[in-house]
This record gives structure tokens, C-alpha cells and sequence, in this order.
């Protein structure tokens, strides 16, 4: 086992009142009908890509545990919905939100469940003062809300061991993006509060690829994702217009 | 720490013992499932009635294991003929012919008798290690993140998903307030087993006699199973018929195309309805089989629904599961009841539309259907599709349907 970093005698500074207003909020992260329905909805077909990616890329053996071994890292960890799922998959996971409240909620969902997750309220740029690294750093819908993403993703990569891999999921800069993303999510669909995502922030694949060789990351490896309202569910696609995830490997 | 709890199906019948070897082998052993019934302490099945397995739903079977027990006593239905009459007509003008087959030497489905199906799989699921209690769910206590389930015998089981295949009458539906939507057809199928002299070489059939359907199914050896529809009332005066007087009613029915014939046990009328259950889950619930929906029997596709219930369940369990997701939790089920709620409704429409065409004695309607029955006749690709639908090949087909494992 990892250990946690966070001493347990922290946990009993926690006041009572507070865990059950974080419960609370938690059971509105976890509804999947609720107002974080489109982080729900894409969860699937996000963690579909990662554990496709890892199993590829470290050569595990696929079943209900193939991360058994592996050290983890979700950057912008929110209400645990990729880390719960990555650890029940066998991962040692570190789930990291620079909002100590999502980092509250986070814990308070795991906790009940016996799901050991490091959870702590730092930031990227932190964990690497502190020198630490980990076998797979996942970064879900985080870079397009970073304003400089060529310096977050350095500080990213240098929390990915040598032979480490990383795992990021954006939107691409188009017109179909700019019409899908904003238009019918924010204002037609109201998928997402109106000025969750500002349009010339999203990144382009080919710029992610830049920043990533400037990171010393290998060239990615691309998927899109894509709506399909007859099922009413997301799947993967080679269509990297709008939704797109990526994987990059560390070099040794 | 697996992270995953167990899944408890209440109900040891085709779909809760067929879902517990799905997830056994999608899950492995790592995942406790637990199926509980109190029928499971009387065996072997004494069940009088066979079905017709189509071919989707044999593939389900081979993939589990368990086809290759009731292999032995499964009739192939090599084809069929659908006739409509009045009961004096002396001749019955065939309008409809299948040479079954969904694709070269595999027949659209077989006849199997439900005990040895029920025998072969509660061997299966007790080889596959899984954990039976014949003893029944009495209550269950459902949260966001689980269900506790209370047993009869006091012990009490944190889950993460409970299953009702607990039948049509289902207690955990009533129990979860799921309302069902249907309507009685005032028809009962009397139920027998026919022997006859000479042999059926596989082929069905099915009388659209005015009182509505009567099949004859091919068993094994020179022997047939009927499901014959009447009047409620009708069927109730038929059953409790001396065997003599049983006798004749049959006769002038099945006719001697066979031979002499004999009933072979007592014949049973089993009333016929039409439901779906509003919803087919609930929290931490999912409704399967004939808790989820009993259909009318003319299509023969009641069961074959039911384990298409199995075999959707089971794959959105075990993708979630090979995800990391928590399997109980409601995105999960809401995939499960997008799969299957619309094509139980379409599939229950279209056999009601069934019942009410060719329940009638009506003239203009007897002419509409046989017109339509020759038309289909005479148009193969019209045919093939049918066959294919009826042998559960058509929409969104499961994984397991299509022989793969999960």
C-alpha cells in the first residue's frame, strides 16, 4: 500500500457538522440525473479510454483490477468521479483539487464505500515542489479552464515517472466546438451553466501536441467523443472536432 | 478491498439462474452473487411446460455452458405452418410456410421442456460455485450508495445491486412501488403433452382456430406440446373434462395428421395477460423477466424476452464493472431500461395486434390477415426478416445473444 500523506489524526480536527454538509453536496455530485449529469454521462467513455490507454501502454492484464500496482494521479479530482472508478480498478490514487470543499465532498463519498483515496487539497504545481511522481497522471476537463497551458502541462508532465504515462481530455477550438460546446450545451440543451467554457481557451489537438513535445511528452495518441442522442449515451470516435482525450508517454 | 459488493437475485427460475452464471463469468469470483429462492429447495423441476428457445437465446445458453445438458432433449423446429380455419373446416389452408433456419444448419429455435433446462442450470450455477440460499428476500433497504437485503432466515446481505426475477407476481415490484400496465385477455392456454403415433420430422404449427391459437410444438420422440387458447371461461370447462371427453375436444382440434394421439399428462390452463412494469428499475433495483413483463404467449416469445432482460443486464454490469463503476449505481440500470423497456413495449403491441387479428371470427378480418399472412408468404426477404426477429436477431442485439461471452 501507499501510504497517505495527510496524517489520520487530521480526520478527527473535522467537525461534524461539516462532513454531513459535505455528504450533502456529495449526493448531488453522485446524481446522475442531477446538475453534474454531463460529467456522468461522459464518464463511461472517459475511463473507457484510460484503461485502454494504461492496459496498452504498461502491458496490463485487462479484468476487474488491471491497475493493481500502479500509482495514480487525478489532477482536478472534483467530487472523485474518475478517482472512485480508478480505484476500484485496482489503482493507488491521489486525488488532488485546489478547492478544499470538492476535496471535502470527495472524501465523503469515498469514506462510507472503504475506498482508500489519497485526497488532498493542493495543487499540481505543489505536488511538484514536493517531488513527487506517479506511473499515470490523469487530467480530465482541466486544461481548458488553465490560462497558461503550455506551463501547466510541464508542471503535469513532471509528475509523470520516466516511462510514466498521461491521460488528458479537452475540447477542440472549431466552429462545430464553438456551436456544440457553447451554443446547444450552455444556451440550447442548458447541459451546462452559461460561462462554464470560454471558447478561445479550448485547445486545439495539434497545439496540444506541441505543448506536450515541449514538455518532453511522446507525440499523443488521439480519440474523440462523441454524443449519440438515439442512445442517449457518449462514445468513442476517430472525430477529434470537439471532445478529445489524449495520451502521451514520459519517455525513459 | 474489491470496492464492488454483491448482487443478489431474488429468484432461482430461467432468468435469475441464467443472469448469476452471466455475471459469474463476465465478474468472476471476486464479486459474491447471490441468488435466493425457496424453490431452489424442491428438486428436481417439476414444471410441465416446454418452450421454444430461439436461436439468440440458444447462443446465450452454449456461452453459459448449459446448452450442452438439455442438447439431448431439445427438438429442432426444422419448420412451420401457420393456418387459419374455422373449427368444422375439413381442410386447413396453409398461408404460411417457414423452413426455419437464421443461418445454414442452425434452426430458429428448439423445443425444450422447462424442467430440463431448470435442472440443467441450477447444476451449472452449483458447479460454478455461486451462492444459492433456498430461502426468500423479506424485505430490502435501498440508499443511493447500496441495498441491504434481509433474508428469511435472518441474515442480511450488503449489496450493491438487488435483482427481482422473482416471477410475475413479483413481491419486490409490489414491495418497491413499481406500478405494471397491461390488460387481461380473458384466454387461458391450456397446457398438454401430446404423443402421437407418427413422427412430426420437426415441424410446428399453429391453427388460428377462432378462439385463438392453437400450437402444436415438436418435443422429442413422437410427442408434442400444445398451447391451446380459449375463452377463459372455455378453458376452465375443458381442463375438468373427463379424460374421454378431453379426448374428442382435442381431436377435432389437432386432427389426425399424426395418427392415433394420446395425452401424455393433465392438461393445466394457465390464464394469459399483458403487463409491463413502468418502470424496470428502481434504486439499487432491477427488474427482470416476467417480473419486468408477461406478454401474450401467441409468438412464443415471453422467456426469449426474459433472457434478453439477462443478457442486457448482465453486459451493462460487467462493462460498468470493467470500468471501475460502482454497478448498482442508477446510470448504470438507466442503460439497462433504455435497452430493454422500449423493445419489450414494441414486442408486447405487436403481439397483442397478433391476438386481436386472429382471435376473430370476424369475415373481412379473417380476409385482411390471410391476404397479409400469403403476402409475407410470397416474399422472401419479407420472410427472412421475420424469422429473424422471431428468433430474437434483430435491434440492438447483447453479446451474449450473439454467442459471444461477456
Amino acid at each position: 500500500m501507499i501510504e497517505t500523506l495527510e496524517p489520520k489524526s487530521a480526520k478527527s480536527n473535522i467537525d461534524d457538522a461539516e462532513v454531513a454538509r459535505f455528504r450533502a453536496i456529495a449526493a448531488e455530485w453522485w446524481d446522475p440525473h442531477g446538475k453534474f449529469r454531463p460529467l456522468h454521462q461522459i464518464g463511461p467513455v472517459r475511463l473507457e479510454f484510460i484503461r485502454d490507454e494504461l492496459i496498452r501502454h504498461f502491458g496490463l492484464k485487462s479484468g476487474l483490477k488491471p491497475f493493481a500496482g500502479l500509482r495514480l494521479l487525478d489532477i482536478g479530482c472534483g467530487g472523485g468521479l474518475i478517482s472512485e472508478p480508478l480505484t476500484r480498478l485496482g489503482g493507488s490514487v491521489t486525488g488532488i483539487d485546489p478547492g478544499a470543499e470538492n476535496v471535502a465532498i470527495a472524501r465523503a463519498h469515498a469514506e462510507p464505500q472503504g475506498l482508500a483515496i489519497d485526497y488532498r487539497a493542493v495543487t499540481a504545481e505543489d505536488l511538484v515542489a514536493a517531488g513527487e511522481q506517479f506511473d499515470a497522471v490523469v487530467c480530465l476537463e482541466v486544461v481548458e479552464h488553465v490560462p497558461d497551458v503550455g506551463a501547466f502541462l510541464k508542471t503535469c508532465a513532471a509528475l509523470v515517472r520516466p516511462g510514466g504515462l498521461m491521460v488528458l481530455s479537452t475540447i477542440n477550438r472549431t466552429l462545430k466546438s464553438y456551436a456544440l460546446a457553447i451554443v446547444a450545451a450552455e444556451y440550447v440543451l442548458g447541459w451546462l451553466p452559461r460561462g462554464t467554457h470560454q471558447w478561445d481557451r479550448f485547445v486545439m489537438p495539434d497545439e496540444m501536441a506541441r505543448y506536450l513535445a515541449n514538455a518532453g511528452m511522446s507525440a499523443p495518441r488521439f480519440s474523440g467523443m462523441v454524443y449519440a442522442p438515439l442512445r442517449d449515451e457518449w462514445k468513442l470516435t476517430p472525430d477529434t472536432d470537439v471532445n478529445y482525450l489524449a495520451s502521451s508517454a514520459r519517455p525513459v | 478491498m474489491s470496492g464492488q459488493r454483491s448482487i443478489v437475485i431474488c429468484g432461482g427460475a430461467f432468468a435469475g439462474l441464467a443472469l448469476a452464471l452471466a455475471l459469474r463469468q463476465g465478474l468472476g469470483a471476486d464479486i459474491p452473487v447471490i441468488v435466493a429462492d425457496p424453490a431452489l429447495a424442491t428438486r428436481p423441476s417439476r414444471d410441465p411446460r416446454a418452450t421454444a428457445i430461439v436461436a439468440a437465446c440458444r447462443r446465450l445458453f452454449e456461452v453459459l455452458g448449459v446448452w450442452d445438458q438439455v442438447a439431448g432433449q431439445a427438438q429442432p423446429i426444422l419448420d412451420m405452418v401457420v393456418t387459419d380455419s374455422k373449427l368444422e373446416d375439413a381442410t386447413r389452408p396453409v398461408f404460411l410456410t417457414f423452413a426455419g433456419n437464421v443461418e445454414p444448419g442452425e434452426p430458429f429455435a428448439h423445443m425444450v421442456e422447462n424442467r430440463h433446462l431448470i435442472d440443467a442450470l441450477v447444476a451449472r450455477v452449483e458447479a460454478a460455485g455461486i451462492d444459492l440460499r433456498a430461502t426468500a428476500v423479506t424485505s430490502f433497504e435501498s440508499r443511493s450508495d447500496g441495498v441491504d437485503v434481509t433474508l428469511a432466515d435472518g441474515s442480511v446481505i450488503e449489496a450493491s445491486l438487488l435483482v427481482a426475477a422473482d416471477g410475475a407476481r413479483s413481491r419486490l415490484r409490489e414491495r418497491a412501488g413499481i406500478a405494471t400496465h397491461g390488460w387481461d385477455y380473458d384466454q387461458s392456454g391450456i397446457v398438454v403433452t401430446v404423443g402421437h403415433e407418427r413422427d412430426h420430422h420437426g415441424r410446428a404449427e399453429e391453427h388460428f382456430l377462432p378462439a385463438g391459437p392453437f400450437a402444436i410444438l415438436p418435443l422429442t420422440g413422437n410427442r408434442s406440446s400444445l398451447v391451446w387458447t380459449e375463452k377463459r371461461a372455455e378453458a376452465a370447462r375443458i381442463v375438468a373434462l373427463s379424460e374421454e371427453e378431453f379426448h374428442g375436444e382435442l381431436e377435432q382440434r389437432f386432427g389426425l395428421h399424426l395418427g392415433e394421439i394420446k395425452t401424455l399428462d393433465k392438461p393445466r390452463a394457465f390464464p394469459l395477460g399483458y403487463f409491463v412494469a413502468r418502470s424496470f428499475i428502481g434504486e439499487r433495483l432491477a427488474l427482470v423477466g416476467d417480473a419486468a413483463h408477461v406478454i401474450h404467449p401467441i409468438a412464443g416469445q415471453g422467456l426469449n424476452m426474459g433472457l434478453k432482460d439477462v443478457a442486457a443486464l448482465a453486459e451493462v454490469i460487467v462493462d460498468a464493472a470493467r470500468l471501475g463503476i460502482d454497478l448498482g449505481q442508477a446510470d448504470v440500470l438507466d442503460r439497462y431500461q433504455r435497452w430493454r423497456r422500449f423493445d419489450t413495449m414494441a414486442m408486447g403491441l405487436a403481439t397483442n395486434s397478433l391476438n386481436l387479428l386472429f382471435s376473430n371470427e370476424s369475415t373481412l378480418l379473417r380476409t385482411v390477415r390471410d391476404i397479409g399472412l400469403g403476402l409475407v408468404d410470397r416474399a422472401p426477404p419479407l420472410k427472412s426478416l421475420f424469422i429473424r426477429q422471431a428468433a430474437g436477431l434483430s435491434g440492438e442485439v447483447p453479446r451474449l445473444l450473439k454467442g459471444e461471452a461477456l
